[in-house]
């Protein structure tokens, strides 16, 4: 498919940044989703630079009717959709579990799970109808470890990986392939709200057998990969984009 | 797109089936392929020369891999043609014996072990000298290594092995700069395969798999190419499944 359509969630900061406009590099068209209106509108700019076309819809992903709209309004702007990647995300309130609240785990699992949920409900509904799609979900090297002091952020990833292939399983007759990408510690800001300290962050990297910390571009070539011809037969798969982290 | 332009490549068992996919993805992005086989000389020459016909290089290399000193002749070999530098490994030559466990000869469970662990394991060690930072090591697993299709034991523990030497050779060379992953099919469309040749294997597969159609080397060829690639660079230590969703 030579301009694919494809949506990103938490597309303006970090790795769902690179991701967009790793996409509008290869002559996709977009919809960037997310909760800043200044920092969406510069994103959609970026991207048309780069020649795409692309929209900035605001939206909050614990919102189905937010999530709902943002599909449908996709589809009515460019016909269909191709590609979704649900990449919204938060550390939630990294601690020890004799920290955690009620509220930490629902703020936690609200945005991660409940919506990568919504958003695959809705992305299903409009793939399905074309009998075509591709959905990505980011799941995390936490998504299948553990992780001390971060018990609540891993639940949460495990869920998502859990989710991804119960979905691919159901969902594969409809001709619509479902997956996730696992990134290790890649350098955005929320490895530097997660790790807290530079030794902190010292102490990651050198568990990394690559040495250092991936690029957020590095992890978006993983996301364009998956999503691509060339991956057509992998469903159900979470492809690990760690530096070999979790190979150690 | 020339992604490996410039790059030296070696396919072991490249004269058919996954190997010769393999091939052929590398040499159409750029990469100069030597496509080793055991015994299909005419068929490696016709690789050599489709190869050659699209404008590429590449050379046929023949070696005994289900010999002790075999990976020990081939890296001799690949080193006199490509010199100080190899790129790419895809350590794909590999042989499979379904037998009961009853069946099972220590002839067979030996020759399955040194042909599918024993010379991928060599090759890595004589080819050190030459893979350097940047190099890309793609060694070949199988569904069979996670989940019982068929009476595979003794070529389902070879497939175990390679996962877990990917994970080794990851976490030690990565520091080298030297990325070294798996790839694992499920059942795929080639002469190796005896589950796609009755009805009621192609049937058996179609019921394991969510997407309902039979993997066809370029299917696998693909997903090499890719991790060959820098769009990989920060991939190490994985084995991505590409088995149509098998045995989530």
């Amino acid at each position: 498919m030579s301009n694919p359509v494809v949506l990103i969630t938490g597309a303006l900061t970090g790795i769902g940044r690179a991701t967009a406009i790793a996409f509008a590099k290869e002559g996709a068209r977009l919809v960037v989703a997310g909760r800043h209106d200044d920092a969406g509108q510069q994103l959609t700019t970026e991207l048309r630079a780069l020649g795409a076309e692309a929209e900035f819809i605001r939206a909050d992903v614990r919102h189905e009717d937010e999530v709902r709209d943002l599909v449908d309004r996709t589809v009515a702007r460019f016909g269909r959709l191709d590609v979704a990647v649900n990449n919204a995300a938060t550390e939630g309130q990294v601690g020890p579990i004799t920290d955690q609240t009620a509220q930490s785990f629902a703020a936690t699992f609200e945005t991660n799970v409940l919506g990568v949920v919504l958003s695959m409900k809705h992305e299903v509904r409009a793939m399905q109808a074309q009998g075509s799609g591709s959905i990505i979900n980011i799941s995390s090297t936490y998504g299948h470890e553990g992780a001390a002091g971060a018990s609540i952020y891993v639940g949460a990833k495990h869920a998502v990986e859990g989710i991804t292939k119960s979905v691919a399983l159901e969902i594969a007759k409809s001709g619509i392939r479902v997956n996730a990408v696992a990134p290790g510690p890649t350098d955005t800001g929320m490895l530097t709200r997660f790790t807290g300290t530079a030794e902190n962050r010292a102490a990651l990297a050198r568990q990394v057998p690559l040495g250092r910390f991936g690029l957020s571009e590095e992890v978006a070539d993983g996301i364009v990969f998956i999503a691509s011809d060339e991956a057509r037969f992998i469903t159900g798969h979470v492809l690990n984009v760690d530096g070999g982290h979790s190979a150690n | 797109m020339e992604k490996l332009s410039g790059k030296t490549a070696l396919v072991t068992g490249a004269s058919r089936g996954i190997g010769r996919a393999s091939a052929l993805a590398l040499a159409k992005a750029g990469a100069q392929v030597l496509v080793h086989y055991g015994s299909g000389a005419k068929e490696a020459e016709a690789v050599v020369a489709e190869i050659s016909k699209a404008g590429g290089r590449a050379d046929a290399v023949a070696a005994d891999l289900s010999a002790p000193d075999g990976a020990h002749k081939l890296a001799r070999q690949a080193r006199a043609v490509v010199g100080e530098r190899l790129d790419i490994l895809v350590a794909n030559a590999g042989i499979s014996k379904a037998a009961t466990i009853e069946e099972m000869t220590a002839e067979d469970f030996d020759k399955l072990f040194a042909v599918n662990v024993r010379a991928p394991f060599f090759l890595v060690q004589q080819l050190l000298p030459i893979l350097g930072s940047g190099s890309s090591v793609v060694l070949l697993s199988s569904l069979a290594a996670h989940a019982v299709v068929g009476t595979l034991s003794a070529y389902a523990a070879t497939k175990g092995a390679i996962d877990a030497l990917v994970k080794h050779f990851a976490s030690v060379l990565g520091e080298r700069g030297i990325r070294v992953n798996a790839v694992a099919p499920g059942v795929v469309a080639t002469d190796m395969s005896s589950f796609t040749k009755t009805d009621a294997g192609r049937n058996f597969t179609l019921s394991m798999q969510a997407l309902k159609r039979l993997a066809q080397p370029d299917d696998i060829g693909g997903v090499v190419a890719f991790l060959a690639s820098d769009d990989a660079r920060w991939i190490t230590g994985d084995t991505i499944r590409v088995d149509g969703g098998s045995k989530l």
